[in-house]
């Protein structure tokens, strides 16, 4: 037989295209960045190429400590909020049959810029806001009312902002579904709670894990809201850094800071797949709380019960 | 006898123009195995999934015993569904799947255990149980469903096409096992079905539905041998049809002897229990298989046979039988069935082109409607 010559394995040159993308915007920025963090500060913004802890210890300070638990809080609450209201928009959706027009609808916030719809919200929360001159014209209150700049309205804008990225993948999830699992549940017993909880739940995983990573992500890094919604008491970590950067000028605890930042979302993520694995090791469990079973426990395996076995057979 | 009774009566349920139930009613007993049979469309699953509870009917009433069952939902009815597309949870194993029902109600699971093993011995899968869905076969999957719609011991299973999916090998197998499994446990079985041969040999009773009406209800033998409608005959099995008008009446015993008059066909005698009067437009079936075929003309006298002559138009082998379709007339052709049975069976083959003589008696053919 003749070796087939044409046989290379062409593999690692696909692969380059796409190696060198990587490296050129993702690995090499990570790398400066956690270069710069062990650095000096430079006098005017920059670092001087000298070894130094000082960012990192810069970092143990109770006002950080606080920004850092604040944003993580704010971020899970958020998120924990954004996927409450997708689920149900995704569930509707994916049993829609206006599909396309919804996922427009979903989509169309995206044609607009990212702070033109931040100063919406301001527009439609301010003092003198849409919300506020209707309250004032249907004479439910006299002055106004305080919307804007505290904690609340900075989550309520990060859910806006990325509730489109929990609901596009929680649909696309739910859309291969197969409801009439639902149907099967709710005739083996199961209220429509259960069959939700037991049945849609577990086999969407995926598409959640999806939605909350997409929106966890962006929120715990989140500039711009609590910059333009937030008050003095909603700074979040990405404030920090754009602070360090632009006033104070300390590059290596800007620096430093991103490095908690992608820490603690590595870290979440991490949680999320080993909360993922344990859930698969579970079913496997149960399954085998099936397979352990002896032959002599399945032959003791009672007939089919007396009760539900009439004498007579066929009537 | 174990199960429930199931009445329906006046059940109509339309979606949008489209009216799925036209004032259906019916009796299921205890213990039946009760199919409803018909085309697509017919309303036949529509009428389960009322049953189940999934659809709610317009008007009309479901009782289970007695006792209305319309205002609770399906998981309050002692009713459980074999799902056409078996509807088993991906996510879950074998054993899990089967252990629902008893999760939710929170068994104790010794008890799940041993309840989950007797039922999946009684569909012979116990060493699957650690399996998951994608890895067993169609055949398979369809008995964990039973397995987990019997484990509640439902008082009614309703079964919606169970058997659609497989291929027909498997699928006799299958129903033989639904059978033994109904002897066996002897609840209610409601099974929808849109295939005759399935629906005649397992069932105790069928309800024949078409355009939601129920046309006829009665036991296989009944279906076949005494179609209610032109459309029950066509449905049930292969059958020639035609219109007759009648020209004679006279009296046979308990029975009534009837000479129809069939355009292209000529004169042809029938008994009948009917009233029918001279004047009247019948529909007449008479059965393929009902048909004897023959070269050489039968030496009979018997007046009530009926014997045409007729010429081979296309035969179709298919190894237990033949069927011919045999022109009589320039517009009429019959079909009829041969069996090839056994050694007593002799005589020159019949081929295509052949002249033939087709005979029936006039026991044979059966009046299906009056029409005026």
């Amino acid at each position: 037989m003749k070796p087939a010559l044409s046989k290379k394995n062409y593999g690692p040159l696909y692969a380059g295209p796409i190696a060198l993308w990587f490296t050129l915007f993702f690995a090499a920025p990570l790398i400066i960045i956690v270069l710069y963090s062990f650095m000096k500060k430079g006098l005017h913004g920059g670092v001087e190429w000298e070894f130094s802890l000082a960012a990192y210890e810069a970092l143990a300070n109770a006002t950080f400590v606080t920004i850092t638990i604040r944003t993580l809080v704010t971020s899970i609450i958020a998120t924990v909020l954004t996927i409450l209201i997708a689920l149900p928009c995704g569930y509707f959706m994916a049993k829609s049959k206006n599909q396309t027009l919804l996922l427009l609808l979903v989509i169309i916030p995206f044609w607009t810029n990212f702070l033109i719809r931040v100063y919406a919200w301001i527009a439609i929360l301010g003092n003198n806001g849409f919300l506020n001159d209707f309250l004032k014209a249907t004479g439910l209150v006299k002055n106004y009312i305080q919307f804007l700049y505290n904690q609340e309205s900075v989550i309520l804008v990060l859910v806006y902002m990325y509730l489109p990225y929990a609901i596009l993948p929680l649909f696309s999830t739910i859309d291969k579904f197969d409801f009439s699992l639902l149907e099967a549940a709710r005739d083996l017993g199961a209220t429509k709670l259960q069959s939700m909880t037991k049945v849609l739940l577990p086999n969407i995983r995926s598409g959640l894990f999806t939605a909350v990573l997409f929106t966890f992500i962006p929120i715990f890094g989140a500039y711009a809201v609590p910059l333009l919604i937030g008050g003095k008491d909603s700074y979040m970590l990405g404030n920090v850094i754009a602070d360090q950067l632009t006033k104070t000028r300390n590059w290596p605890l800007a620096a430093a800071i991103s490095m908690v930042i992608t820490v603690v979302t590595t870290v979440g993520v991490f949680v999320m797949m080993a909360l993922q694995k344990r859930e698969a090791r579970r079913a496997e469990e149960a399954a085998r709380f099936g397979n352990t079973t002896t032959l002599e426990e399945i032959n003791n395996a009672a007939e089919i019960p007396d009760s539900h076995n009439p004498a007579g057979g066929r009537p | 006898m174990k199960g429930s009774d199931v009445t329906i009566t006046g059940v109509s349920k339309s979606f949008g123009d489209f009216k799925a139930l036209k004032n259906v009613s019916l009796t299921i007993q205890k213990g039946e195995f009760f199919s409803l049979l018909g085309p697509s469309g017919c309303g036949k699953t529509t009428l389960l999934r009322i049953i189940a509870g999934f659809e709610t009917p317009d008007c009309g009433e479901v009782y289970f015993d007695g006792q209305d069952v319309l205002g609770l939902p399906p998981n309050m009815r002692h009713a459980n569904t074999v799902f056409q597309n078996y509807a088993l949870f991906p996510h879950l194993s074998i054993f899990e799947n089967v252990a629902f029902p008893l999760r939710i109600k929170k068994v104790p699971n010794k008890e799940i255990k041993e309840r989950v093993y007797t039922y999946l011995k009684l569909v012979e899968l116990e060493a699957h149980a650690h399996k998951k869905p994608s890895q067993l076969s169609g055949g398979q999957k369809q008995r964990v469903a039973i397995a987990r719609a019997l484990i509640n011991e439902p008082s009614v299973l309703l079964l919606d096409e169970p058997l659609s999916a497989l291929d027909a090998k498997l699928r006799q197998h299958m129903l033989i096992e639904l059978d033994k499994i109904h002897d066996k446990i002897g609840i209610t079985f409601i099974y929808v079905t849109h295939d005759q041969q399935e629906a005649l040999s397992v069932s105790d009773r069928i309800a024949v539905m078409c355009q939601g009406d129920v046309l006829q209800v009665g036991t296989p033998h009944e279906i076949y041998e005494s179609p209610a409608t032109d459309f029950v005959a066509r449905f049930i099995g292969e059958t020639n049809l035609f219109d007759g008008k009648v020209v004679a009446v006279e009296k046979a015993g308990e029975e009534l002897l009837v000479t129809l008059d069939i355009p292209e066909l000529g004169a042809v005698k029938v008994t009948t229990v009917d009233q029918v009067q001279v004047g009247q437009t019948v529909s007449f079936t008479i059965r393929p298989e009902k048909i004897a075929i023959s070269t050489e003309k039968p030496k009979t006298t018997r007046q009530d046979i009926n014997l045409y002559e007729g010429v081979v138009d296309e035969p179709i082998y298919s190894g237990f039988q033949t069927k011919f379709y045999v022109r009589v007339s320039e517009n009429l052709i019959l079909k009829v069935m041969k069996q090839h049975s056994n050694y007593s069976d002799e005589g020159p083959e019949i081929e295509w082109k052949d002249s033939v003589y087709l005979s029936w008696s006039a026991d044979d053919g059966y009046i299906v409607e009056v029409k005026s």
